[in-house]
C-alpha cells in the first residue's frame, strides 16, 4: 500500500530550506524552533509509521513508497523511493528521535553563537540526509543519503571555519570519507553489473542473489568487500578513521548526533541491509570481523591515555563500532544494530553530558583541570553515570544486553572465533577502565581549575538538561526491549529484525549461525558472568589509580613512559599518513603545477603568443607605404613566375 | 632578312629597360614615361607577330593600345597634378600614406 | 644586309633612347630622348611593314601624348628641383640586375618556345597592302567594331575624368582669390 513515507526525509528538506534561503529574516527563536520542529514532526510520522507496521503480520512488514521515477534509462532503472521494514524502522526512529532531543539540547547550547541560524539548518539537511539513507530502497539513493551526510560532517565539522584547526579537520572528515566512498562506488558498479539493478528488493532477494553470484565466489567478495570500504570510511574503522577524532573541533552537539549516534552508524547499516550478500562471502566476513574487533582493540588503548574529554569520547566511538562491525562480521546481525540503538543512547548522552561540562567550564576540555563537578552539575553527573555504566555493560543498563550478546555471538557462531571473542573481552575491560577514569577525574576529586573558573561553574539550562535526563532513561530501558532468553527475556529485538536478515534464513551458514546460538544457556551464562567481573575489576583499577591516589596514576606513567607516548601519539598513525600518503600527492601536485603547468603549459600558450608578435613585428616593414618598393616586389613576383614557367613548362 | 626573334629580343631589352626605369626613378614623371615605353615594347613584339603570322589583326590591337594609352596618359598625368598640389613634390618616396 | 643594318641602327637609337631616359635628372630631357626612342621604334614598326601603325605612332604617341607630358612639366614648373637625398648605388644596381634578370628569363623563354623551327620570319611574304591603312580600317570597322565603339567610351571617360580630377576645387580657387 502507499504510504507518504517521503514526509518522513521531506519535512527536514523543507525545514533547511527554510531556514537555509531566510537565514537573515528569521529570529533565532523562528530558526531554532522550526528546526526542532521539522525534526519532531518525522519523529511522529516515524513512530505512526511504526505502528502500521506492526500491525502487518510478521512476514509482510514492509511498507513501501515510490516517490517519482528518477533516471529511467533502458536497462538502468531507479526511482526515488523509500522502503519500510523492521530494519529501516530502528534506524529511523533513533536518527529522528535522538536528532530530535539533540536539536533542542543545541538551542541551549549555541545560543550565544553568531552562526546560530547556519548551524540549524546544516542540522537539519543531516537529518534529511540521514533519512535518506535509511529509508531508500535502492543503493543509489543510499548513496545519496551517503554522500550528503558526509557534506554535512564536513559543513558541521568545519563549523567554526575561522579556526584553522576546525578547518582542516573538516577537510580531513570529508576527503577520508571521500577514499571510502570510492570503494563503496566500485562496490555498487559490481552489483550493477552482475545483476543489472540497485534495487533492494532484487539484488537482495535470496534467490535473485544466489543465482546471480557465486557463493564465496570473486565477484561477491570483491562488491561486498569494497562496499565494506565505503563503510570503514564513514564509520572510522581502520585504516580510515583518523577523522573522528580532528572532527571533535566541531561543537559538541554535532559530535553527538553525527559522530556518536547517526552518521558513523551509516556503515553498520549498509552491512545490515545488505546480509544476504555478505553471507554469499564468508572471506569478507572474516575481514569484517577482524577488522572490527582490532579497531575496537586498538582505538580503547588510545583512549586510555587521552587528556581530552572529547578525544577519549571519540576514540570510544571508534572503539564501540568496531563492536558493531565485529557483530556483523560473525553473522550476528541484528545484534550489530542492537548495539548501535543502545550506543545511541548512551553515547549521545555521553556527548551531551561533556557538552555541557565544557560548556559550564568555558570552553576547557582538559580533564587535568576539571574535577569534583559532581557537587555543581547534579543533573548532569547523574545522567553521565548512568550513560558510563551503560557503555562499560553493567547488567541492566542497556549497552549490558547489547556487548554481551555480541561476546556471545562471536565466541559462539561458525563465524566467530574464540581470539575474537577474547580480544573483544579485554577492550570492554579498557572500555571499563578508561570510562571510569574519565568520570573521576570530571566529577570527582579536588577541583583542579583555576579560581575565575570555578566561580562561574553552573549546572546547564533546562533545554540542555531535559535531553540528557530523557537519553538517560533510554540508556537503561533500552537495552530491555533485547533481554536473552537465558536471562528470562523474549529477545524481541532479534525477533522483530528476523524477516530483515534473510542471509540468515536460506543459506546453510546462516542455518549454522541461527543453530549455534540455541546452544545450552549454561556456556552463555558462564561467559556472562566473566565479562562482568573483568569489567568489574577494571573498574576498582581506575578507581585506584584516579580517585583514591592520583600519584599512582602518574607513577605508572612514568614507569611506562615508553608506552604511553605511543598511546599519547595515537601510534602516530596520523604522522604516518601523512608522510607516506599526503606529502607525496602534495608534492607530486606542487610538482605538476609549478612545472607543468606554469613552465610548459603557460609557456607554450604565452610562447606562441610572443612568437606571433615577433613574427608580427619582423613582417611589418614590409608594409612601408613606400610606392618604389611594393613596384619592386610586383616585379620580383613576375620574374619568379616566369621563372617557375619555364622551369616547369 | 632580319630574323624575328631580334625583334623579340629587342622587345624584350626594352620592356626590361622600361621595368628598371620604373623600379629606380623617384620622379613620378619619368616613372610613368617607363610604363608607357614598357606599353610600346610589348606593341613592338605584338607587330612583330602579326608580321611573321600574316595577320592583320595584331595591327588593329595595337590601334586600341595606342588609344587606352592616351586615356591612361591623360589621367595619369591629372593624378599627378592634383598629387602635386597636394604634397608640392612628386617625389614617390615622399607619398607614404599607405604605411601604418 | 640592308635590313640587318637599318634594323641594328634603329635598335641602337631605341635602347639608347630608353636607357638615356631613365637616368635623367632633368624630365624635360627624359621626354625628348622618349621621343628620339619612339621614333626609332616607328623605323622598326615600317621595317615590319606596320606602316599604318607606324605612323600612327608617331602622330599620336609622339605628337600627342610626349607633348602632353610635356604640357604637365611645364605647368607644373618642375626643373630638376624636389630631390634631395642621393640614391644609394647598391640599391640602383641590384633593381638593374632584378630587370635584366627579367630580359634573360624573356630570352630563354623564346628559346624554348624555339621560333626558328617556325616558318614566318622575315621570309614570308606578305601582300603588297599588308599593314595600309585601307586594310587596318576594313579590319577594325568589320570585326573589330565593338571594340572600337567601347574605347571610344573609354576616350570620353577619360576625358571627363581627366578634366574634373585636374580642375582648380574650392580651396585652390579661395587661396588664389585672396
Amino acid at each position: 500500500m502507499e504510504q507518504p513515507l517521503y514526509l518522513i526525509p521531506l519535512i527536514p528538506l523543507i525545514g533547511f530550506l527554510v531556514n537555509g534561503l531566510l537565514l537573515g529574516r528569521l529570529g533565532n527563536k523562528l530558526v531554532s524552533f522550526i528546526a526542532c520542529a521539522s525534526v519532531g514532526i518525522s519523529f511522529i510520522l516515524g513512530v505512526k509509521f511504526f505502528f502500521d507496521l506492526l500491525a502487518l503480520p510478521e512476514s509482510a512488514r514492509v511498507i513501501e513508497n515510490v516517490f517519482f521515477t528518477w533516471i529511467p534509462a533502458g536497462q538502468f532503472h531507479v526511482n526515488v523511493s523509500f522502503l519500510l521494514d523492521p530494519l529501516s524502522a530502528v534506524m529511523v526512529l533513533v536518527v529522528s528521535g535522538v536528532g530530535f532531543l539533540i536539536h533542542v539540547y543545541s538551542i541551549g547550547y549555541m545560543h550565544d553563537d553568531p552562526g546560530y541560524g547556519r548551524y540549524f539548518t546544516y542540522l537539519n539537511l543531516f537529518i534529511f540526509s540521514m533519512l535518506t539513507l535509511v529509508l531508500a530502497d535502492n543503493y543509489l539513493l543510499m548513496f545519496v543519503g551517503w554522500e550528503g551526510v558526509g557534506l554535512c560532517s564536513y559543513l558541521l565539522i568545519g563549523f567554526w571555519f575561522e579556526k584553522k584547526s576546525a578547518a582542516d579537520a573538516g577537510k580531513k572528515a570529508f576527503i577520508v570519507n571521500r577514499i571510502g566512498d570510492f570503494g563503496f562506488l566500485l562496490g555498487m558498479f559490481i552489483i550493477f553489473w552482475q545483476t543489472g539493478s540497485l534495487d533492494f528488493k532484487t539484488v537482495l532477494d535470496p534467490a535473485t542473489a544466489h543465482s546471480m553470484f557465486a557463493v564465496g565466489g570473486g565477484m561477491v567478495t570483491a562488491a561486498t568487500l569494497l562496499m565494506f570500504l565505503g563503510a570503514t570510511g564513514k564509520s572510522a574503522q581502520i585504516p580510515l578513521y583518523v577523522w573522528l577524532p580532528d572532527a571533535m573541533e566541531g561543537p559538541t552537539p554535532v559530535s553527538a548526533l553525527i559522530h556518536a549516534a547517526t552518521m558513523v552508524t551509516a556503515g553498520v547499516y549498509m552491512i545490515a541491509r545488505s546480509n544476504v550478500l555478505y553471507m554469499m562471502a564468508p572471506a569478507t566476513m572474516a575481514v569484517v570481523a577482524i577488522i572490527g574487533v582490532a579497531t575496537a582493540m586498538f582505538a580503547g588503548t588510545i583512549a586510555l591515555a587521552q587528556n581530552d574529554i572529547k578525544r577519549v569520547l571519540a576514540y570510544s566511538t571508534v572503539s564501540q563500532l568496531g563492536y558493531m562491525f565485529t557483530a556483523c562480521g560473525v553473522a550476528a546481525f541484528s545484534a550489530g544494530i542492537f548495539h548501535l540503538m543502545t550506543h545511541a543512547f548512551f553515547k549521545a548522552l555521553l556527548f551531551l553530558g561533556a557538552g555541557s561540562v565544557i560548556h559550564s567550564m568555558a570552553g576547557q576540555q582538559d580533564m587535568r583541570y576539571m574535577g569534583g563537578l559532581k557537587k555543581r552539575m547534579p543533573v548532569t553527573f547523574w545522567t553521565f553515570l548512568i550513560a558510563t555504566l551503560a557503555i562499560t555493560g553493567i547488567p541492566g543498563f542497556s549497552g549490558f544486553f547489547s556487548k554481551d550478546e555480541i561476546l556471545w555471538k562471536s565466541f559462539s557462531t561458525d563465524y566467530g572465533s574464540i581470539w575474537i571473542w577474547l580480544i573483544a573481552l579485554v577492550t570492554a575491560g579498557m572500555t571499563a577502565f578508561y570510562m571510569f577514569r574519565l568520570v573521576f577525574l570530571t566529577f570527582f576529586g579536588e577541583e583542579r581549575m583555576d579560581a575565575h573558573t570555578k566561580e562561574h561553574l553552573h549546572e546547564s539550562p533546562k533545554s540542555m538538561t531535559g535531553p540528557l535526563s530523557m537519553l538517560a532513561l533510554l540508556s537503561i530501558i533500552g537495552g530491555w526491549v533485547g533481554i536473552p532468553h537465558i536471562l528470562g527475556g523474549d529477545n524481541r529485538f532479534e525477533k522483530f529484525l528476523e524477516p530483515v536478515m534473510k542471509g540468515l534464513d536460506h543459506t546453510e551458514e546462516g542455518a549454522h549461525a541461527l543453530a549455534s546460538a540455541a546452544h545450552d544457556g549454561t556456556t552463555e551464562l558462564i561467559l556472562m558472568v566473566g565479562s562482568v567481573a573483568l569489567v568489574g575489576l577494571f573498574i576498582y583499577l581506575a578507581y585506584h589509580f584516579y580517585l583514591k591516589n592520583i600519584a599512582i596514576a602518574g607513577k605508572v606513567r612514568n614507569s611506562l613512559s615508553g608506552v604511553h607516548k605511543i598511546l599519547y601519539g595515537k601510534y602516530f598513525v596520523d604522522e604516518f599518513y601523512h608522510a607516506v600518503i599526503v606529502n607525496p600527492l602534495v608534492i607530486g601536485s606542487k610538482f605538476l603545477w609549478k612545472i607543468f603547468d606554469v613552465l610548459i603549459i603557460d609557456g607554450f600558450i604565452n610562447g606562441m603568443a610572443v612568437l606571433i608578435g615577433d613574427i608580427s613585428t619582423s613582417l611589418r616593414p614590409s608594409q612601408s607605404g613606400i610606392l618604389r618598393t611594393y613596384t619592386t616586389i610586383f616585379l620580383i613576383g613576375v620574374i619568379v613566375i616566369l621563372g617557375i614557367v619555364l622551369i616547369f613548362g | 632578312m632580319v630574323p624575328i626573334e631580334y625583334f623579340l629580343l629587342l622587345s624584350a631589352l626594352l620592356f626590361a629597360i622600361g621595368a628598371a626605369g620604373v623600379i629606380i626613378s623617384r620622379n613620378l614623371i619619368i616613372m610613368f614615361m617607363a610604363i608607357e615605353l614598357m606599353l610600346n615594347a610589348a606593341n613592338l613584339a605584338i607587330i612583330a607577330f602579326s608580321r611573321m603570322n600574316n595577320v592583320v589583326d595584331g595591327h588593329v590591337f595595337v590601334f586600341i593600345v595606342f588609344t587606352i594609352a592616351a586615356a591612361e596618359a591623360a589621367v595619369g598625368l591629372a593624378i599627378i597634378i592634383m598629387v602635386f598640389r597636394n604634397r608640392e613634390s612628386i617625389n614617390a618616396d615622399k607619398f607614404s600614406l599607405l604605411k601604418r | 644586309m640592308l635590313d640587318l643594318l637599318i634594323f641594328y641602327f634603329a635598335a641602337v637609337f631605341a635602347v639608347g633612347g630608353a636607357i638615356m631616359m631613365i637616368m635623367q635628372r632633368n624630365p624635360v630631357a627624359s621626354v625628348l630622348y622618349m621621343v628620339v626612342s619612339l621614333v626609332a621604334q616607328a623605323i622598326l614598326y615600317v621595317q615590319l611593314s606596320a606602316l599604318f601603325v607606324g605612323a600612327l605612332l608617331i602622330i599620336i604617341y609622339t605628337g600627342a601624348i610626349l607633348v602632353l607630358f610635356l604640357f604637365v612639366i611645364m605647368l607644373l614648373n618642375l626643373r630638376g628641383e624636389h630631390f634631395g637625398d642621393k640614391q644609394s648605388n647598391m640599391g640602383r644596381t641590384s633593381k638593374i640586375i632584378l630587370s635584366l634578370i627579367l630580359f634573360v628569363e624573356f630570352a630563354a623563354l623564346f628559346k624554348q618556345i624555339g621560333f626558328a623551327d617556325r616558318v614566318g620570319t622575315q621570309a614570308v611574304d606578305v601582300a603588297e597592302d599588308f599593314g595600309s591603312v585601307e586594310m587596318v580600317a576594313s579590319h577594325l570597322f568589320r570585326e573589330y567594331l565593338y571594340p572600337f565603339e567601347l574605347t571610344s567610351i573609354l576616350l570620353l571617360v577619360a576625358i571627363v575624368g581627366a578634366v574634373i580630377m585636374a580642375r582648380k576645387d574650392k580651396t585652390d580657387r579661395e587661396r588664389e582669390e585672396a
